[in-house]
C-alpha cells in the first residue's frame, strides 16, 4: 500500500506547521458555513483535520492507483483521428478516481460544489498528483481554469460553469499562445468580432500548443479591439467545444506524454466574453498565469520527490565494488544535495502558496469589508506573491531539472534505458522550466522585488527569530547574514550602475541569491521546529553558499563584456 | 426503492506481511498487522454503488461483525458512499468460524429487514474460505449467485448477473431477494472528499461510550449521543447478539464446530535449479524424471 501523502514525511510536516490559522479563518469566514453544509469545518482544528484526511485520500489515490498506471500512460499516450483527440483509458480512469475522490473543484465555493480549500492544500494535491504522473497534473491543475472564471466572470457565468467543473463533467483549456505570440502575449492576433445586431462574439484565428485544447470549456485570451497592437486591446473570452473549433494537430513532445497538447483553429466559434474587455492579459490572464506558475512550481515538486526517490533507492541497491553505491562519497554527495534542493523547493513552495492565500484572502476582504488595516495587508501580500511566485518556479524548476539528471547518473547506464522510469522523470521534467514563462521570464518577474527589496521585512522577521534561538540554527543564521550583507552590496552595485542591460543580464544572479538568503531562513525556522532538519537546513546553505558566492563575483565584477562582444563569440 | 446490504469485514493486511506477522503457536498476530477493508469487499460495496449510481432509489447500507473499531470500515463504506452503516458487536461472537460467523449476519439481515439484495466480497484474505456468503444465503433462505463480475439488470422481479466461472463466464437470472458474492472485476470507488469530512465523526454507541469517563451516567449519555448523532446521519447503528435476535448457542467459540487440530509454520526452502537444455534429448530427459518422482502421471 502507497499513499504519497503519508509515506512523505516532509510534507506532512509542511502542512502540520504552517501556522496557518489566518488563512483558514479567513478562508472559512469564521466557520460559519458549518451551519449550511455538513462537511464545512466548525473550528480550526477540524479544518486542518479535513485537508489532512484529504490529502490522504488523494495520496492513497495518486500511490495506488495513478502511479502504477504512468508508465503505460506515457507509452501509449493519447489517441488522435479525424480530428479527434481520445485520451488513454488509464487517464481517463485517473481522472475518473479523482471526480469520485470529489477533488475537481478544490478551491472553488462550496455553493458551486466545491471543498472552499486554500491553494496551499491543492497545491499538495497537484504535488502528489504529479509525483504519481507529471502528465496528469496538467489535466487536475487546469482547476486554474475554473478558479478565473469564479473571480471574474459574472455570476450567471459561475453557475452555469463551475458545478460542472467541480463534478468533473467539464474540463478546461486556457488558449493563449499562437505560432507567434509566445512569451509575448501582447502580441496576440486571434480575433475576437462582435456582431453588431446580436452583440453575440465570434473568435477566428490559431492557438498552438495548447494543453488539452480538446477540452470542453475554453478560457481564449483574443483581440477584441480593432486597430490595436498591445495587451490592452485583448479580453478573455469563454468558449465551448463546438465544431467549429477545429484540434488541427496534437504535437509530439518529449515528455508529458499522457496530455495532449494541439493546436486550435477557430473558425467563428462563439465565445461569450468573460470579465471586463481590455483587461483580458493585463488582469486576468497574469492572475491566471500566477496560478499556473505554482502549479508548475510543485508539479516539478512532485517529479523531484520521485525522482529522488529512484534514485536513492537504486544507490542502495545498486553494488559495485562490493558494496552499494551510495557508500561512495562522489554518489552520497549527489543524493544529499538532491534531498536539501528538493527540500528547499519545497518549503519555498508552501511559504509562497501560503502568501498567494492570504493575497487572495485579503484582496477580497478588502473589497467586501474594506479597512485601511485590511487594505495595506491586501497591498503587502500581493507584492510578496509577486515575487515569490516567480522565485519559487525558478527554483523549483531547475532544482527538479537537476535532481532528474543525477537521477539517470545515479543509475548509470541504466538510467538511459526505457525500462527504468528514471528517463521519464527526465522528459517530463524538463517542461517545467519552460512553460507558464521560462526561468528567464521568472526572473525577469522576479528582479523588480528583488531591487526594491520586497522581502526585507520578512527576512528581518526570521533573521531576528533564529537568531535568538541561538545554538546551531543561530549560527548558521550568522553565516546567511554574512551573505545578507554582501547580496545588499550586490543589489546597490546594480542599482547605482544605471545600465539597463547590466541589470538584466545579472537578473538571474541576483534573484538566486535573494533565493538562497529567503530559504535558507525558512529552512532553518523549521529546523527549529524539528531537529531532525537541522541537517538539511546546513546542507542547503553550505551548499548554496558557493553558489552564492559565485553569483556575488559576477555580480561586483561589473564585467559587462558579454553585452559588448556576445556577437562576436556567437558569430565565430 | 431497493435496500442492498453489503457484508464486509475488517482483516489483517495480510499482504503486507511483516517479520512478526504469526504468533508462536501459528495463529495470526492480528496486532502486529494493520486492520485493512477486506479488498473483495470493497468491490461488493462498488457493485452496489453502482446500482445506486444506475437505478432510481437505491439505498445501500454497509454492515460488519466485529469488535468496536471495525466501525473504521464502516466509515470507509460510508466515504465511497454507502447510506447507512450498521455494526453488530458483542463479546458472545468472539471466535466465530464460518457457520457461526453466517448465523450472526443472517440475523443481522433479518434485524435489518426489507432487503432486496444482499452483497458479499467473495472471500476475505485472512481466512480464504469463500464460505460465509453462501451460507447466510441458505440461512435466509434466498437464492445466491457467487463470482458475480457485474450486474446486467435489475428490477423489482429478478437481477441478471454475470458471474465468473472456470475458463469463461455465465449470466444467471435470479428472482429478489437474493445474495451475491462479488469477485474483483470492478475498480472500486475512492473515498469522497466531502463524504471523508463528514463521516470521519461517524461513530457507533461503543466507539462513544469508550470516550466517556468512568464515573458517567453512561445510558443517558449513550441515549443522548444516539438521538444527536441519528439526526445528522452519523450514527453507526450498533446490535448486540440480543438485539439482532441471535441464539447465544449459534454464536461465537460456542456455535463454531470447526476446531483446528494443528497449524504448521511451513517454511519454504528455495533449492537448487536445473538447466534443462531446449532440444527434444533435454525435454524428454526432463519428463522423464518428472514421471519417474510422480510430478506427472
Amino acid at each position: 500500500m502507497s499513499n504519497f501523502y503519508t509515506d512523505n514525511a516532509d510534507l506532512v510536516f509542511t502542512l502540520r506547521n504552517l501556522d496557518f490559522e489566518e488563512v483558514v479563518t479567513l478562508r472559512e469566514k469564521g466557520f460559519k458555513e458549518a451551519e449550511k453544509w455538513d462537511f464545512a469545518p466548525v473550528d480550526y482544528a477540524d479544518a486542518m483535520d479535513n485537508y489532512d484526511k484529504v490529502l490522504a485520500v488523494v495520496g492513497e489515490v495518486a500511490g495506488e492507483r495513478i502511479a502504477p498506471r504512468a508508465r503505460q500512460v506515457d507509452e501509449e499516450g493519447p489517441h488522435f483521428e479525424n480530428n479527434t483527440v481520445t485520451y488513454h483509458p488509464l487517464t481517463v480512469q485517473n481522472l475518473k478516481d479523482l471526480a469520485d475522490a470529489g477533488v475537481m473543484g478544490v478551491m472553488l465555493a462550496r455553493e458551486y460544489g466545491g471543498l472552499n480549500f486554500p491553494n496551499t492544500v491543492y497545491t499538495m494535491m497537484t504535488e502528489m498528483v504529479s509525483r504519481a504522473d507529471a502528465s496528469l497534473q496538467n489535466l487536475f491543475g487546469l482547476q486554474d481554469i475554473a478558479e478565473t472564471i469564479s473571480e471574474f466572470g459574472d455570476e450567471d457565468q459561475k453557475k452555469r460553469f463551475l458545478p460542472r467543473f467541480a463534478a468533473g463533467e467539464a474540463d478546461g483549456a486556457m488558449d493563449l499562445t499562437e505560432p507567434d505570440s509566445g512569451s509575448d502575449l501582447q502580441s496576440v492576433r486571434l480575433k475576437a468580432t462582435q456582431d453588431p445586431a446580436t452583440g453575440k462574439w465570434y473568435l477566428n484565428g490559431m492557438k498552438r500548443f495548447i494543453t488539452n485544447g480538446c477540452a470542453k470549456v475554453h478560457l481564449v485570451l483574443a483581440r477584441s479591439e480593432a486597430g490595436t497592437s498591445d495587451g490592452r486591446g485583448l479580453s478573455m473570452f469563454i468558449c465551448e467545444k463546438t465544431p467549429e473549433l477545429v484540434v488541427r494537430r496534437v504535437e509530439h513532445k518529449m515528455g508529458i506524454h499522457g496530455v495532449a497538447t494541439v493546436e486550435l483553429q477557430y473558425n467563428n466559434v462563439p465565445a461569450e466574453l468573460c470579465g471586463q474587455r481590455r483587461r483580458g492579459l493585463t488582469r486576468y490572464v497574469m492572475s491566471l498565469m500566477n496560478g499556473a506558475r505554482v502549479a508548475i512550481s510543485a508539479q516539478a515538486v512532485g517529479i523531484a520527490e520521485a525522482s529522488y526517490r529512484e534514485a536513492r533507492k537504486y544507490a542502495s541497491e545498486r553494488e559495485q565494488f562490493k558494496q552499494t553505491i551510495d557508500n561512495f562519497p562522489a554518489v552520497y554527495d549527489m543524493l544529499a544535495r538532491m534531498k536539501a534542493k528538493l527540500t528547499a523547493a519545497r518549503t519555498l513552495l508552501y511559504e509562497t502558496t501560503k502568501c498567494v492565500d492570504l493575497r487572495f484572502l485579503y484582496n477580497h476582504l478588502a473589497e467586501s469589508a474594506p479597512s485601511p488595516e485590511v487594505q495595506e495587508k491586501a497591498k503587502y501580500y500581493t507584492r510578496l506573491a509577486a515575487i515569490l511566485t516567480p522565485m519559487s518556479k525558478a527554483y523549483s524548476t531547475e532544482s527538479a531539472n537537476r535532481i532528474c539528471y543525477d537521477c539517470i547518473q545515479i543509475h548509470g547506464g541504466t538510467g538511459y534505458m526505457h525500462d527504468f522510469d528514471a528517463e521519464r522523470y527526465y522528459r517530463d521534467v524538463r517542461i517545467t522550466n519552460i512553460y507558464e514563462g521560462t526561468t528567464q521570464l521568472q526572473h525577469v518577474a522576479a528582479i523588480g522585488g528583488v531591487m526594491q527589496r520586497t522581502l526585507d521585512k520578512e527576512i528581518g522577521i526570521l533573521m531576528e527569530k533564529i537568531k535568538a534561538a541561538g545554538g546551531e540554527a543561530a549560527s548558521l543564521a550568522e553565516k546567511i547574514a554574512s551573505m545578507y550583507e554582501k547580496h545588499l552590496e550586490s543589489v546597490k552595485f546594480v542599482a547605482d550602475k544605471k545600465d539597463a542591460a547590466y541589470h538584466d543580464l545579472r537578473a538571474k544572479n541576483l534573484v538566486e541569491n535573494e533565493t538562497f538568503i529567503f530559504t535558507g531562513l525558512l529552512m532553518l525556522r523549521d529546523a527549529l521546529k524539528d531537529n531532525r532538519r537541522m541537517v538539511l537546513a546546513e546542507r542547503f546553505i553550505l551548499d548554496s553558499f558557493h553558489e552564492f558566492e559565485c553569483n556575488w563575483g559576477a555580480v561586483m565584477s561589473g564585467d559587462d563584456s558579454t553585452i559588448r562582444n556576445h556577437r562576436s563569440v556567437i558569430d565565430y | 426503492m431497493y435496500k442492498v446490504i453489503v457484508f464486509v469485514k475488517q482483516v489483517p493486511d495480510t499482504k503486507n506481511v511483516t517479520g512478526d506477522a504469526m504468533k508462536p503457536d501459528g495463529t495470526v498476530n492480528r496486532a502486529a498487522l494493520p486492520a485493512i477493508f477486506n479488498p473483495e469487499d470493497l468491490n461488493a460495496v462498488e457493485l452496489a454503488l453502482q446500482l445506486k449510481d444506475r437505478y432510481e432509489d437505491v439505498k445501500v447500507v454497509a454492515a460488519t461483525m466485529g469488535p468496536p473499531n471495525a466501525a473504521k470500515v464502516l466509515r470507509d463504506a460510508l466515504c465511497m458512499g454507502a447510506d447507512e452503516a450498521v455494526l453488530l458487536t458483542d463479546r458472545a461472537f468472539a471466535g466465530s468460524d464460518t457457520l457461526a460467523t453466517s448465523y450472526a449476519l443472517h440475523c443481522v439481515a433479518k434485524k435489518i429487514g426489507d432487503f432486496d439484495l444482499v452483497l458479499c466480497g467473495r472471500q476475505a484474505i485472512d481466512g480464504d474460505t469463500a464460505q460465509v456468503g453462501p451460507q447466510i444465503a441458505e440461512k435466509l433462505g434466498i437464492p445466491q449467485i457467487s463470482y458475480v463480475q457485474e450486474v446486467r439488470e435489475l428490477s423489482k422481479e429478478k437481477i441478471v448477473a454475470k458471474r465468473a466461472i472456470e475458463g469463461g463466464y455465465e449470466v444467471l437470472s435470479s428472482p429478489l431477494p437474493a445474495l451475491l458474492t462479488v469477485v474483483d472485476a470492478n475498480t472500486p470507488r475512492p473515498r469522497n472528499a466531502k463524504r471523508v469530512m463528514k463521516y470521519k465523526k461517524a461513530m457507533g454507541r461503543s466507539e462513544f461510550a469508550s470516550t466517556l469517563p468512568a464515573d458517567a451516567d453512561k445510558a443517558s449519555a449513550v441515549a443522548e449521543f444516539e438521538k444527536k448523532y441519528a439526526e445528522k446521519g452519523l450514527l453507526i447503528t450498533e446490535y448486540t447478539a440480543a438485539e439482532a435476535g441471535a441464539d447465544p448457542a449459534r454464536c461465537g467459540l460456542a456455535g463454531s464446530p470447526t476446531k483446528v487440530k494443528q497449524i504448521m509454520s511451513v517454511v519454504l526452502t528455495a533449492g537448487d535449479f536445473k538447466n534443462v537444455e531446449p532440444t527434444e534429448a533435454g525435454v524428454s530427459q526432463l519428463i522423464h524424471e518428472l514421471i519417474t518422482d510422480h510430478t506427472l502421471g
